[in-house]
């Protein structure tokens, strides 16, 4: 890993930082940044993967980005696992850090009326350490990829509708954790085979330390006491969601590419089941689709929580 | 006359210049006291900011630690100095940096004017106090405590432990009843004075310094002493939640707060920008002669507390996953399970969702798919009818159709061929309603037609599982509403269980019904069993039935709509 552009050296005290790994997605990029600086992010910690699109150059260029880049295999350093812990233990100690991919997008309770340091602050006060935030898929109306997603637009004007209610959730006994599958994907893809469909829990804002390290992908950390973000005496914690804007355009492109490479987890077996499936049938929508509306709807739908932050 | 404000600062410093500026500006005196774990600098510029205005002074400061008697030494330097350096404070006003006077300041002064010789202050007996968060609330008073809980907490607690095996018991001051409440306090001069200059002030101090959280003690028990009238209330609107942490007020609260009538809120995130500008920009929300009405601010806070603790019934997310036997409600709403009705009634689903105008699904656990009502394939929150995708978790499976169809009644047709792993929960559910005609699995096989050969087995097999389910739902642990007639039972009067059942579904009105499902015809059906017994299965489960060739009382009793009185 080679450092493009380095200035970590501008991140305060109480600075918000985010990281990232990205390989190609230099068409996301603006809207992204855009999106998360709206947030509250005061720094950026990206990590490209081989990009040949021009990403490294875009990010370069901004005055809150620090970018590194890498040429080594996405599977063996356990899907960027390995680049973003690195990062993390050198500058998120002490920090709340959002750990996403370019396609994810944090949602958490009022955060239309509160940024990101507000929920911050709330967590500090209320000694948590971790906060959870579901993958939720979010898809267009009819097959993916008939509206050709522009560079800077938000995501979800084309795809913004989701599954509400289909999820199944098994708690990990060896690090706590919980395994939610479902989701368009799960009915889609790997309905005769739900136990492969792709794990959504994620936990992806942690005040990091430098004793903890994820474990694979940003669905599970150590120690293991920070995959306890769930209530298990009945009530609820406080949680939000990435909205996952996955089934784009981009997506029949990267199946194709992913395919080539298999670097994919779960051997690239979506991006099988989707080519497999025919890319100009697949439409993920149904009559029981939802459409997303804001953080409250999804508060409503039993998807995230508010727990005891009013 | 006017009142002087107390202010504890110790973070937010800018947030708390602009407040003491707002009190001075409405005519009042601001004695501050600034945390001595505050770092110099921060101090110094708050300290310059300020000291050009005549109504403001800063208190001998001191190191404070939450918990601790650090923070009543704090409040009593800060007390005594506003005595003697403003003689024209009638009232004392206790408050914090992250406080907000939400009306005017003449508004407040006006109201304590009108009310020359009452103390604010929330003061309760422990006894009486339903607000300890951590367990500790007569033994604040009768403990030691010379462990931090917030840098020490296992030694706190261990020792906290080892004296109640002891049974120590400290004593309390003579003439001292312990009352608590909450900190933020107004207190007439009359009283304050009283209390500082008690000639027994030393001995009630080394009492209060062992006293595990003074500050919500020290002044609400001395001033039982020396008040004449006591309000006991606060006039700073102060909620808490279930660790004992106040709640933050945000810039979308600015309705409520305006709205809530009250005094001085605390506490305020420093950067809700909106809260300061409106409250402090235009000098406050002008409410008249109004009381302070926070009602809706505690439901809102209180709802909260109550969703953290208690959350939905029903609900199963990624922050809300109970273990067995915790799940304060296992489903959302009442659901109906009907096991054997439609094997005896031909048309039982049709009718059924006529009569109660409920959602009336088929088999929705058989082997091949989701039997979805009206055949769909898809359900409300995309639920799917893969049979795969619902047993790879059955029981959430029924959780979340019942929750994603809240407000619309459930019913669902059950039988000893479907998946089995949900009759556990269905059992300690309280919402389940389940109806079980035992044995009326055996009609379709009556009907198949098959060798009796083949028939055996499969027949040996539901029985077997049936008898299962009803063991568990008849369990003494089973929650559910569970009714059980063995088929013979069930067809000499069908019509009085079905009305039963319906009534319970409730709905609109008690109603009678005037249509009855048709039953399937069962001449044969006794012979049916009895040769079944001849290969050497033993159906039971269905009741006797005498075994004639022809028996008319089995047929359906006519072709048309029958009317029940």
């Amino acid at each position: 890993m080679r450092s493009v552009v380095d200035r970590t050296a501008a991140i305060r005290q109480d600075d918000i930082l985010l990281f990232c790994t990205a390989r190609n997605e230099n068409v996301r990029l603006p809207f992204f940044l855009k999106y998360y600086r709206d947030l509250g992010i005061n720094h950026f910690l990206f990590v490209d993967n081989d990009s040949s699109d021009g990403s490294v150059d875009y990010l370069a260029e901004q005055p809150d980005v620090s970018v590194w880049t890498t040429n080594g295999s996405y599977k063996r350093s356990r899907f960027g696992m390995d680049w973003i812990n690195h990062l993390l233990r050198r500058h998120g100690c002490n920090h709340w850090c959002l750990i996403v991919d370019p396609d994810e997008f944090f949602v958490y309770p009022f955060c239309d009326t509160r940024p990101l340091s507000a929920l911050a602050d709330w967590l500090d006060a209320s000694a948590i350490r971790s906060f959870s935030a579901m993958l939720l898929d979010m898809y267009p109306k009819g097959p993916i990829g008939a509206t050709v997603y522009q560079r800077g637009e938000n995501p979800f004007e084309i795809a913004d509708w989701f599954d509400s209610g289909n999820y199944t959730l098994r708690r990990n006994p060896a690090y706590h954790d919980l395994w939610i599958q479902g989701g368009p994907r799960a009915r889609a893809f790997f309905s005769e085979a739900p136990e492969k469909a792709p794990a959504l829990n994620k936990i992806p804002l942690v005040k990091w330390s430098r004793r903890y390290v994820y474990l694979s992908s940003t669905h599970c950390l150590l120690p293991r006491g920070l995959n306890m973000v769930y209530e298990e005496w009945g009530g609820e914690k406080a949680s939000g969601a990435l909205l996952h804007a996955k089934f784009l355009h981009t997506f029949a492109d990267k199946a194709k590419e992913e395919l080539a490479r298999r670097q994919h987890y779960a051997g690239s077996m979506e991006y099988r089941a989707y080519i497999r499936k025919g890319p100009e049938t697949s439409d993920l929508w149904c009559r029981c689709s939802e459409r997303y509306i804001n953080w409250r709807q999804l508060e409503i739908l039993g998807l995230m929580s508010k727990g005891n932050w009013a | 006359m006017t009142f002087g404000v107390v202010m504890l600062v110790h973070t937010a410093f800018d947030r708390a210049e602009q407040v003491a500026r707002h009190w001075t500006r409405g005519g009042c005196p601001v004695v501050i006291h600034i945390d001595n774990n505050v770092a110099r600098d921060d101090a110094d510029a708050l300290h310059t900011a300020l000291s050009a205005d005549p109504l403001v002074r800063f208190s001998k400061r001191h190191r404070c630690e939450w918990g601790t008697w650090s923070l009543v030494e704090a409040t009593i330097s800060a007390s005594e100095l506003m005595l003697t350096e403003f003689p024209q404070a009638d009232h004392v006003f206790l408050a914090s940096g992250a406080c907000i006077p939400l009306r005017p300041v003449a508004e407040l002064r006006d109201y304590l004017a009108e009310r020359p010789h009452v103390d604010f202050i929330e003061s309760a007996t422990t006894a009486d106090v339903p607000w300890i968060v951590g367990g500790l609330s007569d033994e604040r008073f009768t403990l030691f405590f010379p462990f931090s809980w917030k840098r020490q907490r296992f030694l706190f607690d261990r020792f906290v432990d080892f004296q109640r095996k002891l049974g120590v018991r400290r004593r309390i001051p003579e003439g001292l009843v312990p009352h608590m409440g909450s900190q933020w306090w107004c207190l007439t001069r009359s009283t304050l004075a009283a209390i500082l200059n008690d000639p027994k002030r030393n001995r009630y101090e080394r009492y209060f310094h062992g006293v595990w959280i003074p500050d919500e003690s020290y002044f609400q028990t001395l001033t039982r002493l020396y008040s004449t009238r006591i309000e006991s209330r606060s006039l700073t609107l102060s909620k808490f939640d279930f660790q004992g942490k106040p709640h933050v007020f945000y810039d979308d609260h600015l309705q409520l707060l305006r709205r809530s009538d009250c005094f001085v809120a605390r506490k305020i995130w420093p950067q809700a920008t909106r809260l300061y500008q409106t409250f402090l920009g235009t000098g406050g929300v002008p409410a008249g002669r109004s009381e302070p009405n926070p009602g809706k601010i505690d439901r809102i806070f209180s709802r909260a507390v109550e969703r953290r603790l208690r959350g939905r019934p029903g609900l199963i997310m990624q922050s809300r996953k109970p273990r067995h036997g915790f799940e304060h409600g296992i489903t959302a709403k009442p659901y109906s399970v009907f096991q054997g009705f439609s094997e005896l009634f031909e048309d039982f689903e049709d009718w059924l969702s006529r009569t109660t105008g409920a959602r009336v699904h088929g088999h929705i656990f058989a082997p091949d798919r989701v039997h979805f009502a009206e055949g769909q394939r898809m359900m409300n929150g995309a639920l799917s009818d893969s049979a795969a995708l619902r047993d790879y978790d059955a029981q959430q499976f029924l959780t979340s159709l019942i929750w994603n169809t809240r407000g619309e009644r459930q019913c669902f047709q059950y039988g000893p061929e479907d998946t089995q792993d949900i009759v556990e929960m269905m059992a300690r559910d309280p919402n389940a309603q389940v109806s079980i005609i035992s044995g009326a699995w055996a009609v379709p096989l009556f009907k198949s037609g098959s060798t009796f050969a083949q028939l055996r087995r499969t027949a040996a097999r539901l029985q077997k599982i049936e008898a299962r389910q009803l063991e568990i739902l008849r369990a003494s642990w089973a929650n559910a509403r569970v009714r059980i007639w063995s088929m013979a039972e069930f067809i000499e009067a069908p019509m009085e269980p079905l009305q039963t059942i319906i009534d319970e579904m409730g709905g609109t009105g008690q109603r009678h019904l005037s249509e009855a499902p048709h039953m399937v015809d069962l001449s044969g059906f006794g012979q049916f069993l009895q040769q079944l017994k001849n290969q050497g299965m033993h159906p039971y489960l269905m009741g006797d039935f005498p075994m004639e060739s022809t028996d008319q009382i089995y047929a359906p009793p006519a072709r048309k709509p029958y009317l029940v009185r």
